[in-house]
């Protein structure tokens, strides 16, 4: 289906335009201004030039906080994606059952992310905890407010529990796409239920596939409310992600300049990565639309 | 009938093992998902001292005074009057917007269409921390500080690029001649929009809806931000509770029990478009 070439169309797009331009640009270009000045006090600033980002780049602080967050959401992709597939497969195909896993599926996405965070913090506590209190009667020491490993693994652990089921609902979306003939030729040929998956249904959910990826990927590398809940980027600053590092800096100490250098930088860092997926992903589109 | 019946009988009963682990999988999912939930609805029927005391799997004195304590104050009702009318408003102006933008989208090229669409997506990737602070300086300097709208309007940064993702998707479904055959017969532009158009993507509008309205009922950073007293959202305030107070568990557990159902409400009502809104997704 060929578009056509109609310049007025600009015309339907202008709202968008202009509501993103409020509620985007002109607060892009207060960062852009304060990360170059610094202030003293009431409204007096002046310029600095590259100062701060040149002291962000040799401070630990921030690197720190990259590492941790490109760990973060490597393993939580590494395990959802996987995950959301081997459950999307395991869903009932229709009726009532397939409605019903649907609807309880769902719901850990329509929590509040501070709701999250409270169910966890709640859950894994040893003295009321169901989670805590059943590992600390089996022996096994466990506080994630005090021992860094302990506190990564209920991070993570409360990832997979929130987003695994969005990751599960598109790989289902995708399944349901494939028309049953493929099945039934499969059968035929006897394929090895490894085949059919590797052969058929992986293909067919490429798309809604990348989708997961990118949107777990920018939601994992932006997340702030359920480890601050949880943890408050703790025990020292083993959770501390690049948010809520940045939230400690621009709200909690208020130190404007750096802050916003800060801000910058971390957007660029997420813009170039889905940059490149959303590259690889229109690429992939128009292989497609070839065949 | 028994042509068809053989086979299927054939293959089900190979398939039996596999429908089995399936089903296990299945359950050891829901139960994973479900086990926290559990744990968080009973606190919330159990008074403070019963949690801090005794541990148990069912409350031994079933009390709804966590849910009156929430339900008779005004400091905590009013935080979910206040998340129900941004949400509300938010999910409005993002449709609003949202649906002439994916039609353009879906059905015209024009100069630089590519790159507006891919801009418009970063701001789905732009992070709520990086604006918390620029939005604050923007909504005090104009006095929106601490209003409904602000908060919706702050919303619309993520919610407007996904509202046009999905929408435009959907619209790429319907077949072009429609729009021809409309214009064909005399209809206006805006008559052919809102009489024609509209109600045959009623369920990609109703996705859409769906999926602003989640987004900006969970979010807490940038409303929490935004607000101090007449809009504060009921998420904020039970953060600050937590923080705050001598921690009342039984009321915080009712309070999240409490945000919780409207979402369950919203996710029945859709659970057979859900999947789909993302799927037809453009890339």
């Amino acid at each position: 289906m060929e578009k056509t070439v109609n310049q007025r169309a600009w015309l339907l797009v202008l709202p968008v335009l202009v509501l993103v331009a409020f509620s985007s640009i002109i607060p892009m270009m207060t960062v852009v201004n304060y990360s170059f000045q610094d202030s003293f006090g009431e409204n007096i600033f002046f310029w600095v030039g590259l100062e701060w980002y040149q002291e962000l780049l040799r401070s630990e602080r921030l690197w720190d906080a990259l590492g941790r967050q490109l760990l973060f959401s490597f393993i939580i992709l590494m395990i959802e994606i996987p995950l959301g597939i081997l459950v999307a497969l395991s869903m009932p195909k229709k009726g009532l059952s397939a409605s019903v896993c649907l609807v309880l599926m769902s719901l850990p996405l329509l929590i509040p992310y501070n709701v999250v965070g409270t169910i966890w913090q709640v859950f894994g506590r040893a003295d009321i905890g169901l989670l805590g209190r059943t590992l600390s009667d089996l022996g096994i020491s466990y506080n994630y407010s005090q021992n860094a490993f302990d506190a990564w693994v209920t991070v993570i652990i409360m990832d997979v529990w929130h987003w695994t089921s969005l990751v599960a609902l598109l790989a289902y979306a995708g399944l349901s796409s494939i028309p049953k003939a493929y099945y039934q030729a499969a059968m035929i040929d006897q394929a090895s239920r490894w085949n059919v998956f590797r052969y058929i249904e992986l293909p067919k959910m490429r798309g809604v596939l990348m989708i997961a990826i990118l949107l777990r990927f920018m939601d994992s590398f932006m997340i702030y409310t359920e480890p601050f809940v949880l943890t408050g980027g703790g025990p020292g600053n083993a959770t501390t992600f690049l948010s809520i590092d940045l939230v400690k800096m621009a709200l909690g100490q208020f130190d404007l300049g750096p802050a916003a250098a800060f801000s910058l930088m971390y957007f660029l860092v997420i813009l170039l990565i889905s940059y490149v997926f959303y590259t690889v992903m229109i690429t992939i589109d128009k292989d497609e639309a070839k065949q | 009938m028994s042509e068809n019946g053989h086979p299927t009988k054939k293959s089900g009963s190979t398939l039996m093992p596999r429908a089995r682990i399936g089903a296990l999988v299945m359950t050891l999912y829901l139960v994973f998902l479900l086990v926290p939930i559990y744990w968080l609805i009973i606190m919330s029927f159990k008074s403070n001292s019963e949690i801090l005391s005794t541990f148990t799997l069912f409350p031994d004195n079933l009390t709804l005074k966590n849910y009156s304590t929430i339900l008779t104050d005004p400091s905590w009702y009013m935080g979910y009057v206040n998340s129900f009318i941004y949400v509300s408003l938010n999910t409005v102006i993002s449709l609003l917007v949202a649906l002439p933008a994916a039609y353009a989208f879906s059905r015209y090229r024009f100069f630089g269409d590519n790159h507006l669409f891919f801009w418009l997506l970063t701001n789905r990737m732009a992070p709520p921390a990086v604006f918390a602070l620029p939005f604050f300086q923007l909504y005090s300097s104009v006095s929106l500080f601490d209003t409904h709208i602000a908060v919706a309007l702050a919303h619309c940064l993520f919610n407007v690029p996904l509202a046009v993702w999905i929408l435009e998707g959907f619209m790429r479904g319907v077949p072009r001649e429609i729009d021809e055959t409309a214009f064909i017969d005399g209809y206006g532009f805006t008559r052919f929009f809102t009489k024609i158009f509209i109600p045959m993507i009623a369920p990609g509008i109703g996705v859409t809806a769906f999926f602003c309205f989640m987004f900006s009922w969970v979010e807490l950073l940038l409303s929490r931000t935004l607000t101090s007293v007449d809009a504060k959202p009921i998420t904020a305030i039970m953060t600050r509770t937590v923080s705050a107070s001598g921690l009342d568990w039984g009321v915080l557990a009712a309070a999240g029990v409490l945000t919780i159902i409207p979402g369950a409400i919203v996710i029945y009502f859709v659970r057979n478009h859900i999947a789909k809104g993302f799927a037809l997704g453009r890339v």
